[in-house]
């Protein structure tokens, strides 16, 4: 337990140390807070819904570039060999660097708890489906982060890492969405693949093993294959 | 302590390290010589868990690579070659993070690293960021970090490589330091490095272990002869050629070189533990030649080295 704890901190005060963090926060802020509060007022409704209806897309490119150098940075800079040399276990350095990417998505999300504040200062604003999205946010963020890692511990390039991660995040984001274009016997499975349907019921509220059975798969076999991936010499 | 049996190691179909045993007793300082590409990184990143060998095996007292990979890596500290540290943290941060993950309580942690930074002069460089630092600075704090849970076994891959003679001074003292009650084995491709620090010499070369001996006895029983080397002056080839080999003891004369006309450079080569030099200079005395140079060509590592491993 030890080791990955210490791997955690350490990867979660690299991203604060350096000015990762900060722009990665501050573009997230600006494009969903743009996005979202050009049509709040339009539509004229105290609730969240569009700020989560969106964040699957903003997430499928904001988190792979947060996982992106996890990995590719220490097979290129060779810093994986002086790591795998302590005694660690390949789980922990893994489980370490996931733990560390998901509080920083956790930091990504803190401060729009100031739309629904703001919000409900506006109007009489619904709490539970707030509550919902951001639990959804986070199993939405842990599994986003687990396809960044893996994508990043498949290159030592972090701009490869990013393309990747971002390209699989996203294609689980819009398969839903494209339907169509799948033959009629696929439609059930291809649906249960995407990301989008099983945020947006947590997102509303609703709790259903489902989607959690979704997220928690998808996240295993992204740290799983990551460890594999890593192990591979 | 560390037993090596049968181990290779292949990429794609490559053989970079074929079949080699070697055993390192406790306390033993232990080099590892060959050419680039020899199999010297590839030997210790599979003693040190990170490779795993395509055959063969590993144990470190009673664990097996395969199977203990982790309590072997409890054992034994570990610089990799030129050092590849995380550049973006400060000295003190890395250190203490190794400390964490290596399991130092906290109170533990920080008299380590006090000790650490005194033993490999760290103290005025705590405070800078690892990629600042310059090469062999950055040895010493990959040094403090290999030795930070005072492993019984360090390995140090090109401990001095790429670094100025008073930084590879430095380094070799600080090992010498930390030398007491461990077991070191270290690779290099100098070979003054392997004399002034290592007990025993492995040497390899394409995968294969041409040479394990004491430093020591490697110099003296080569296998090769002796070779005195002399420079004569107005001294004809022939003559002189035919003088020397009727001295007791001398196998053969061969001539190496000969400059403006006069001066003639010759190897004499001579049975092994005869030193034929007195009867050399008695006998150049009774001509009118004039003895410029004579002296014994040492068997030292180099020649041991380069006559093993040349390419064919």
């Amino acid at each position: 337990m030890r080791p990955l704890i210490g791997i955690a901190g350490k990867e979660l005060k690299d991203y604060f140390v350096s000015p990762i963090a900060y722009i990665v926060i501050s573009v997230f802020l600006l494009v969903t807070g743009w996005i979202f509060f050009t049509t709040f007022f339009l539509f004229n409704q105290a609730d969240m819904r569009n700020f989560f209806n969106l964040l699957p897309m903003t997430f499928s490119f904001v988190i792979p570039a947060v996982t992106m150098r996890l990995f590719s940075e220490e097979l290129s800079v060779g810093s994986l060999e002086t790591l795998l040399t302590l005694p660690v276990r390949f789980s922990d350095v893994v489980m370490g660097k996931f733990v560390a990417a998901v509080l920083f998505t956790a930091a990504i999300l803190a401060p729009t708890l100031a739309y629904p504040l703001a919000i409900s200062l506006l109007g009489d604003l619904d709490w539970g489906p707030v509550a919902g999205g951001y639990a959804g946010a986070l199993l939405l963020g842990a599994a986003f982060c687990a396809i960044g890692l893996l994508a990043s511990a498949l290159t030592r390039n972090q701009i490869i890492a990013f393309i990747l991660g971002a390209v699989i995040c996203f294609s689980l984001t819009v398969i839903d969405k494209m339907l169509f274009f799948f033959p009629d016997s696929l439609l059930g499975v291809i649906a249960y693949l995407g990301a989008g349907t099983h945020f947006e019921n947590i997102a509303k509220g609703v709790i259903d093993s489902r989607d959690l059975l979704y997220f928690f798969s998808v996240t295993f076999i992204g740290l799983y294959a990551a460890t594999l991936a890593m192990q591979e010499r | 302590m560390i037993e090596v049996e049968n181990l290779s190691k292949y990429y794609d179909g490559f053989c970079a390290v074929n079949r080699i045993d070697f055993s390192v007793q406790k306390g033993e300082i232990v080099g590892l010589l060959g050419p680039n590409g020899a199999g010297k990184t590839s030997t210790l990143r599979m003693l040190t868990g990170y490779l795993s060998p395509t055959s063969g095996n590993i144990r470190v007292k009673d664990y097996s690579i395969r199977d203990d990979a982790l309590k072997i890596k409890h054992l034994m500290g570990y610089l990799p070659e030129s050092a590849p540290l995380y550049r973006a943290m400060l000295v003190y941060d890395y250190l203490d993070f190794v400390a964490r993950i290596r399991g130092l309580d906290e109170d533990k942690r920080k008299n380590r690293i006090r000790a650490l930074s005194e033993l490999c002069g760290l103290t005025e460089i705590m405070h800078f960021s690892i990629g600042e630092l310059s090469r062999g600075l950055r040895q010493r704090v990959g040094l403090a970090h290999a030795m930070m849970s005072d492993p019984e076994i360090l390995i140090l891959d090109e401990p001095t490589s790429g670094l100025d003679p008073n930084q590879i001074v430095e380094i070799r003292d600080i090992i010498r330091r930390a030398a007491k009650e461990k077991t070191i084995i270290l690779s290099t491709h100098i070979l003054s490095e392997a004399e002034a620090t290592c007990d025993r010499v492995i040497i390899i070369h394409r995968g294969k272990i041409v040479a394990d001996d004491d430093t020591r006895t490697l110099s003296e029983i080569s296998g090769l002869d002796q070779v005195v080397a002399l420079a004569l002056r107005h001294a004809p080839a022939e003559a002189a050629a035919e003088r020397l080999r009727g001295i007791d003891g001398v196998l053969d004369v061969q001539e190496t070189g000969k400059f403006d006309g006069e001066t003639l450079e010759l190897k004499v080569r001579c049975r092994e533990g005869s030193d034929p030099r007195e009867a050399i200079y008695k006998s150049v005395k009774e001509t009118d030649w004039v003895l410029l140079e004579l002296h014994q060509e040492t068997q030292n590592l180099e020649t041991i080295f380069r006559e093993l491993t040349r390419e064919d």
